[in-house]
């Protein structure tokens, strides 16, 4: 493999990698991890031809590879742009690039209603969290927000168009891991909705991991809905046998109760595994379940209150462990 | 030995002179120091029926607020319950059903909302989460009471009355100069 593809030189915010050809600059980034990773809203490295339309990865290419090192006239979106040999993006070290991003989440709240108090999402909204590290704190935006009727789309996914930010993610989740989509963008422009069309009821085995896949809240479990906060509820790693999927799951448990099933997060809020709808919707009960231990949660994350994923510190951990031997 | 403080007396056992065996003139010495606090001003108030002024930034039992249309403000974001030190605020939510929109301003209401006022510290920590506008801190005082259980508030207690608005000008104009 090695030797058909060459490893290509990329340097991002001063830090140098090496990266097979094919790869974009956001991806890329993510290999070296940390801050200098662009946030994404839309881009989604599980499903096929997501990116490019939130903006919001936007990144300055200040030397275009190393046999034409012209910078690019205007900043790239860094999930669709692939990386050049000897290629200079700067991402947070330009303050052009944190600028437009400003400019990206107000454009981006616009017409997002503010009811995150109301909205399931919130805790784990991939919106709030860009709006909070990037945003500003007040709105320009004087007129009426863009509202749609509500629609039913069948009794498992709530749909709040209000809030959609129309990134497609649910539309090639539901594409690429169900057979016969029948939901999709409808109209064009500032009209554009996310519908069943003739508001039939979605059906498939998968199509519950659009819920997974909304970055923001325009996509919830209506299994959950109004239930707790996700930061009352305590995430586990659980999994059971599953005929459809791997069965590999975190539970969102308060009490006794099973309040709410997701796929294993990661550290960019994309699922580790897609799961199926029995698994999500119809287990509810912690005998389901063999649980694994509690889920790792950022500490900066409001979910990590009172979340506790060792019994006991690690130096007594380690003095148990050795006196047990 | 050098006393401390030249206040020091020598104590005598010599015997008591008539008058003072008396003892007259030192009880009639007291009641005067008793009667003249007869015409001095009082250092207390007659409390029911009167009451002192409380501090502007005194922190008594909580009122949920209604807009004003009479909708409950409160939309169970569970945001005081976060920022409660004291963990004394639990909530159940629910959603409103169509024709309750004069009853619950939002989508999501509280259905349940208590407050453990045993638990509480009255740190104002809710109020200053609370993004409705909703939950403030009165200076009406949380009486006392025989029963533990008593002492947690649900909405028929937090609420405030429609007719009888609980008048929060005060803690507003202090939240506002707090941003």
């Amino acid at each position: 493999m090695s030797d058909e593809k060459p490893l290509l030189k990329v340097t991002i915010d001063g830090v140098q990698i090496e990266v097979p050809e094919g790869t974009t600059i956001l991806n890329a980034a993510r290999q070296v991890g940390g801050n200098i990773v662009p946030p994404a809203m839309c881009y989604y490295s599980k499903l096929k031809g997501s990116g490019g339309k939130c903006r919001t990865c936007l990144v300055k290419v200040s030397k275009g590879s190393e046999k034409d090192p012209r910078p690019m006239p205007k900043l790239v979106p860094s999930c669709s742009t692939t990386v050049m040999d000897g290629m200079e993006v700067l991402n947070t070290t330009s303050p052009e690039v944190l600028e437009a991003r400003k400019g990206v989440v107000e454009f981006l709240l616009i017409n997002h209603p503010l009811d995150c108090p109301v909205c399931d999402q919130a805790g784990e909204c991939h919106l709030q969290d860009l709006g909070f590290e990037h945003g500003g704190a007040h709105t320009r935006y004087e007129e009426d927000r863009r509202t749609f009727e509500r629609i039913d789309i069948g009794p498992y996914i709530q749909l709040h168009m209000n809030r959609c930010i129309l990134c497609y993610r649910c539309v090639f989740a539901a594409e690429q891991l169900t057979n016969g989509r029948v939901h999709g963008v409808i109209n064009r422009g500032d009209h554009a909705e996310i519908s069943t069309y003739i508001q039939q009821a979605i059906d498939g085995d998968f199509y519950g991991n659009i819920i997974d896949v909304c970055p923001v809240g325009a996509l919830t479990d209506k299994t959950f809905r109004f239930k707790s906060r996700v930061w009352f509820t305590k995430p586990m790693d659980a999994h059971r046998d599953c005929d459809k999927c791997s069965g590999k799951t975190a539970v969102w448990v308060a009490g006794n109760d099973v309040l709410r099933v997701t796929g294993r997060k990661d550290a960019y809020g994309e699922v580790e595994e897609f799961i199926c709808n029995t698994c999500r919707f119809d287990k509810k009960s912690l005998s389901d379940w063999t649980i694994e231990g509690p889920r790792h949660i950022d500490r900066h994350s409001v979910i990590g209150m009172n979340h506790y994923e060792l019994a006991a510190p690690k130096e007594t951990q380690y003095l148990t462990n050795k006196i047990i031997e | 030995m050098k006393p401390l403080t030249n206040r020091a007396k020598q104590v005598v056992n010599k015997e008591m002179t008539f008058s003072e065996k008396i003892y007259l003139p030192a009880v009639l010495g007291g009641l005067k120091t008793t009667m003249s606090h007869f015409f001095k001003k009082q250092a207390t108030v007659r409390y029911p029926e009167e009451v002192r002024p409380f501090s502007d930034v005194f922190r008594g039992k909580h009122v949920l607020k209604r807009d004003e249309n009479g909708a409950e403000r409160c939309t169970a974001c569970g945001l005081c319950a976060v920022a409660c030190p004291a963990e004394a605020i639990t909530m159940v939510a629910a959603e409103r059903e169509k024709g309750e929109e004069k009853l619950y301003r939002e989508e999501k209401y509280a259905e349940t909302y208590e407050i453990n006022m045993l638990r509480c510290i009255f740190c104002g920590m809710c109020e200053e989460a609370c993004p409705k506008e909703a939950i403030f801190l009165t200076t009406e005082i949380t009486p006392a009471n025989y029963d533990r259980s008593n002492f947690i508030y649900g909405k028929d207690k937090l609420v405030e009355d429609v007719n009888h608005r609980t008048d929060i000008t005060t803690r507003q104009a202090h939240k506002n100069l707090a941003k």
